[in-house]
């Protein structure tokens, strides 16, 4: 469990490390942010990259900033910056709040966000939060910089829209109106694994009624996604049990579940149906 | 290194719940593990990626090193015996030698400078294999028509035990009920903190080789390698030191020390290997592979008359020394009747040879499942008679003492029905039902589940001759010393690795000879300079090799005694050792232990020649066994919708007679609980279709974490042993033998109103949901 032979790189500058990024891409050269994904895969010797992007001394990439519409997460930003609320939103409570779900403590203080979503693990709890909330990639090479919408982005198991020269250098997530309810709800067999399904739910209540709800599943799915069929079911009812119980059955059933040797399609289902619900019956503002 | 609340004497120690001598060193980090060690040449060994198949070719790299079968010429095979439930002995070879028979075999072994540069030279060795479909599934190993993977095995049976008491058909054909369990064990693996890891050294000046390496039985690899390789035992030192927990994995012959120790001799110099966790969990040894159909036949009043068993159990690839693999099969024969008064029995118990990883013992050895099947059963025969799984257990549990089994292994005094009624009273029942009624009408679905249980511990050499072995291990010896410094020393042929026994025997020589446990040392884990024993499995290490502890000690005690009265001028019977003196009773005249020490290694012309010089006294051991007992509850929360089972608490009274050390023994019993935890709900190795197993780490083969242990509560009775001298019985494996039949129990009570049974270890939530979406199915098609 000693990963192969690799170059390590530790640029200083974004300009630097993009200009590194692109040479030695083409060799299989890969980012290298909080590790807590990449390591353990060296380890294995699943991947051997021959050349490590050390992003973690680049300068301004730690930043984490709002600008009242959108809070803005760099590259260098780790899980445990959630620990605490980081903007005067429900977003902020949000992200506290579904942060500790991931992983243990000593993996949170290292694993960055944007390597997460990086990474795109399906499980990911920053990836469904970004599919819910339809956040905004913002990809950077020697080439340029482009934005990437969050329905582009995700495209399957491990798998996103980034060109191997490219540095998620930042993810904007839309904050969310000041009385926005939230709910999350998780399923994992022991504290801390990687979730089985998880659900996301954000929505609001006009006149009595839900609006703008926004059901997202992740775990369930090669990618995390929002369920539209779960929002209809949800929109401009009288939130309570059954509109919840009606859109967790049509998110399950909307899904095309991952399936593995011991998790069955139908397995899968019960899980997001169990998981929509209780994220909806645990919503709070 | 004092242990901190034992200043002051006059207090006996035994019974004191004294601070681990052992873990100052350990907390602090000053610990010494064989993969500290630092070598010459590192190995990596190259594995087989195929499950079944002819070795076609072996790719080198050019200018590498790389050892294969070819090269280990005059070296023998690892091949194990049993002279009875004709066994048939297969062989494994060090380095797989022209077959591959599982995944994980070692094929080759790479040997270079570093351990990085050994796996990269590892990842360009290209094994060619002739792949054959392999049998993963003990049940498909025995059809008709299976292949078979060693010539030696016919049908893929290694052993058969059969048993069956005469009047058992007139019994059965009796009985008022029969009642029948289809129970299944999935595969587990012991995964000990530390994995395994070998240095062998090459001494030019003796020619000897020193091989550290992660063992509970220094003494017996020593005698295995020196077998396999042809070798002088003499020229080879065996040391376990510190080592990271062994849960009996530890207890077999690796063939990879084999190689190390064989490359240290070639290379003339210090070859080292560490196993990392992927290699542990798909190459070490594995265990708990059963299926077991489990059938009772009661009378009218629920009164158990006959057991009938089959057991058919995955036994891997090959065969593990010393225990053979009959350690799984026979233990489930000859002890699953448990603590149930049951004079009739019938046994089948067939060992079944796979493509898998080699089975071995890990802690509990069969018991987990055996108690998982028998205590299941007897909650399904409480159901279908109509009354309480408490009242089912009393009216069947053993309470006249000794007691001889239907296999006539004798039982002693035990508490089998007073820690039963402890528990009950201790977890107050009548409250969790009503509590459990609460809850149902919510939705919410909580269960109670009792485990009782026998656990025979300490058994000697008789033991294990009854099973036909070879190499029949058993007795213990202890070599006590107090050198002329007067300080004292036991060197112990046991092997503890975790089990705290530098203390517990500590506790046992300062009560017979009157020092403090502070200036005891106990060495052990090194063929040079301890005794020949068996190491440390088996719930053994306290009752045997603390039985010969006291041997030893008493003789020491003796030769004080008679020194004392000889420099004090008193009689025998009027010396009084206590707080490290000799005094004459009633008087003020004394003499130090230390001051007697020194003088009978340097004044010993005052004894006359009565006395021997030196103050060296050995003990040994060998006694026929003891049963410790425990009832186990557990209270559970079944999540019906995700399957998820959240563990709410668990209670334990249990009973292993005298208590040395009360922290010691809790210890032993959470930490077996967590194990059980684990065994009972979460892990399996899986292997999938081709063989290749699909939990090769600890992501998906998932032991407990902190988080799934619940609270755990205690309770003790200490019904003295008459059949262990210290009084003590063992308790090493109790803790994991209870928790997974009492956790499985608690779920199908918490289940009864939805009428499914879960009688399949682990109780994973997919399997949870799978019973359960068989009844609404059922539902919604009546509705
Ligand atoms: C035991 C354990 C449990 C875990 N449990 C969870 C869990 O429950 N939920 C969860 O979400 N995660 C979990 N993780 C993963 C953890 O959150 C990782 O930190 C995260 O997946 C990756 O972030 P990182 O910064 O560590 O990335 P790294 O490991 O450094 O990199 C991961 C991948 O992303 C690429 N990459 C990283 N940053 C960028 C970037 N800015 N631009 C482009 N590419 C980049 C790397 O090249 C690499 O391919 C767990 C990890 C462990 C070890």
């Amino acid at each position: 469990m000693k990963p192969a032979p690799f170059i390590r790189h530790v640029p200083k500058t974004l300009d630097e490390a993009l200009k590194v990024l692109a040479e030695v891409a083409p060799e299989d050269g890969r980012i290298l942010a909080g590790g807590q994904s990449l390591v353990p895969i060296m380890a294995f010797r699943l991947a051997k990259p021959a050349h490590l992007v050390d992003i973690n001394e680049v300068e301004g990439l730690d930043r984490l900033h709002s600008d009242g519409k959108t809070l803005s997460i760099g590259a260098r930003v780790r899980h445990g910056a959630f620990h605490k609320n980081v903007v005067d939103n429900p977003l902020g409570k949000l992200l506290t709040f579904v942060g500790h779900h991931i992983a243990h403590y000593p993996i949170r203080m290292r694993g960055t966000f944007c390597g997460s979503l990086a990474h795109a693990d399906p499980s990911s709890e920053w990836c469904l939060v970004s599919a819910t909330l339809d956040a905004t990639m913002i990809a950077k090479s020697a080439r340029g910089e482009r934005t990437i919408k969050a329905t582009d982005y995700f495209q399957g198991i491990m798998s996103t829209a980034l060109a191997e020269d490219e540095l998620l250098a930042e993810v904007r997530l839309p904050l969310l109106a000041a009385d926005a309810k939230f709910g999350f709800n998780e399923f994992s067999r022991r504290a801390g694994d990687f979730a089985m399904s998880a659900s996301l739910v954000t929505y609001t209540v006009k006149n009595g009624k839900i609006a703008d709800a926004h059901v997202g599943v992740g775990g369930a799915e090669p990618s995390p996604r929002r369920i539209a069929e779960a929002e209809t079911a949800l929109n401009g009812q009288t939130p309570g049990d059954a509109a919840f119980r009606a859109a967790a059955e049509a998110a399950a059933s909307a899904i095309e579940p991952l399936e593995d040797h011991q998790t069955t399609g139908e397995y899968r289902r019960d899980l997001v149906r169990a998981v929509v619900r209780r994220a909806l019956e645990n919503s709070q503002s | 290194m004092s242990a901190p609340e034992t200043k002051g004497t006059g207090l006996k120690w035994v019974g004191r719940a004294i601070r681990r001598l052992e873990d100052p060193a350990l907390v602090r980090g000053q610990g010494h593990f064989t993969a500290d060690l630092s070598a010459t040449h590192w190995v990596r060994f190259v594995r087989s990626a195929d499950a079944a198949g002819k070795i076609v070719n072996i790719g080198k790299p050019g200018g590498k090193m790389v050892i294969t079968a070819a090269d280990l010429t005059g070296v023998k095979k690892i091949t194990p015996m049993l002279h009875k439930f004709s066994y048939r002995p297969i062989g494994q070879p060090i380095l797989a030698d022209g077959v591959v028979r599982f995944v994980g075999e070692a094929v080759a072994a790479v040997v270079a400078p570093s351990e990085e540069e050994a796996e990269d030279i590892a990842d360009l060795v290209e094994i060619e294999i002739d792949a054959t479909a392999p049998l993963t599934d003990a049940r498909d190993a025995l059809k008709t028509g299976a292949p078979q993977i060693h010539a030696e095995a016919p049908g893929n049976i290694i052993l058969e035990g059969k048993v069956k008491t005469p009047g058992f058909d007139a019994v059965w054909d009796g009985a008022a009920k029969t009642i029948m369990l289809d129970a299944r064990s999935h595969r587990q693996n012991a995964t000990p903190m530390e994995a395994r890891a070998g240095h062998a050294v090459y001494d030019a000046a003796s020619g000897r080789v020193t091989l550290n390496c992660t063992t509970q039985m220094p003494h017996l690899m020593r005698t295995a390698i020196a077998d396999v390789l042809g070798m002088p035992e003499s020229d080879l030192r065996v040391i376990a030191p510190d080592v990271g927990g062994g849960f009996g994995q530890k207890m077999s012959l690796c063939a990879e020390y084999v190689v190390l120790v064989w490359l240290a001799r070639k290379l003339k110099s210090s070859v080292a290997w560490t196993e990392d966790r992927r290699e542990n969990l798909i190459a070490s040894f594995h265990s708990r592979d059963q299926y077991i159909t489990l059938e009772a036949a009661f009378d009218k009043d629920a009164k158990l008359l006959a057991l009938r068993a089959d057991v058919v159990s995955n036994i891997g690839a090959y065969s593990c020394f010393p225990t053979t693999s009959g350690v799984e099969p026979l233990m489930a024969m000859a002890e699953m009747p448990g603590p149930y008064d049951v004079q009739q029995y019938q046994c089948l118990a067939r060992g079944v040879i796979t493509n898998t990883c080699t089975m071995a013992a890990y802690r509990g050895v069969s018991r987990p499942v055996i108690t998982f099947t028998l205590e299941r059963l007897m909650d399904k025969a409480a159901l279908a008679f109509g009354i309480d799984p408490v009242d089912i257990r009393r009216r069947n549990l053993i309470d006249k003492f000794p007691y001889k089994s239907a296999m006539g292994l004798e039982y002693d005094e035990a508490t089998y029905k007073e820690t039963l009624e402890m528990a009950v009273k201790a977890i107050d029942v009548p409250a969790f039902r009503a509590r459990q009624k609460a809850a149902r009408a919510k939705g919410q679905y909580l269960g109670i589940g009792f485990a009782t249980f026998s656990e025979r511990t300490g058994y000697g050499s008789p033991a294990f001759a009854a099973r036909g072995m070879e190499i029949t291990p058993g007795w213990e010896t202890v070599h006590l010393t107090i050198d002329p410094s007067g300080f004292v020393e036991a060197r112990i042929g046991s092997s503890p690795h975790g089990q705290g026994l530098r203390t517990t025997l500590a506790q046992i020589i300062a009560d017979e000879i009157g020092v403090t446990p502070d200036i005891i040392k106990v060495i052990h884990g090194d063929t040079d300079t301890s005794p020949y024993g068996w190491g440390t499995f088996a719930s053994r290490s306290l009752v045997i090799s603390g039985g010969a502890t006291l041997i030893a000690a008493r003789k020491i005690r003796a030769k004080l005694i008679k020194i004392a009265s000889h420099l004090l001028e008193a009689a025998p019977e009027d010396i009084v050792l206590e707080a490290g003196s000799a005094k004459v009773a009633g008087t003020d005249r004394s003499i130090t232990i230390a001051k007697m020490a020194r003088e009978a290694y340097t004044q010993t012309h005052k004894f006359k020649g009565e006395i021997e010089p030196g103050m060296t006294e050995s003990g040994t051991y060998d006694p026929p066994g003891t049963f410790s007992n425990a009832c186990h509850v557990a209270i559970v929360e079944v999540d019906t919708e995700t399957g998820h089972v959240r563990m709410e608490k668990f209670l334990v009274a249990e009973d292993a007679g005298k208590i040395i050390n009360p922290m010691i023994a809790d210890g032993q019993v959470h930490g077996g609980i967590a194990q059980g935890i684990g065994n009972a709900l979460l892990e399996e190795i899986i292997y999938d279709d081709n063989g290749g197993i699909l939990t090769a780490n600890l992501a998906d083969y998932m032991p407990p974490t902190a988080r799934e242990i619940p609270e755990i509560e205690l309770h003790h009775i200490e019904t003295p042993s008459t059949q262990s001298i210290t009084k003590a019985k063992g308790l090493g494996e109790g803790g994991c033998i209870g928790a997974p039949a009492a956790i499985i129990n608690a779920i199908n009570d918490a289940l009864t109103p939805f009428g499914v049974g879960i009688d399949e270890i682990p109780a994973t939530p997919q399997r949870i949901r799978a019973a359960l979406r068989e009844v609404e199915k059922a539902a919604r098609k009546t509705a």
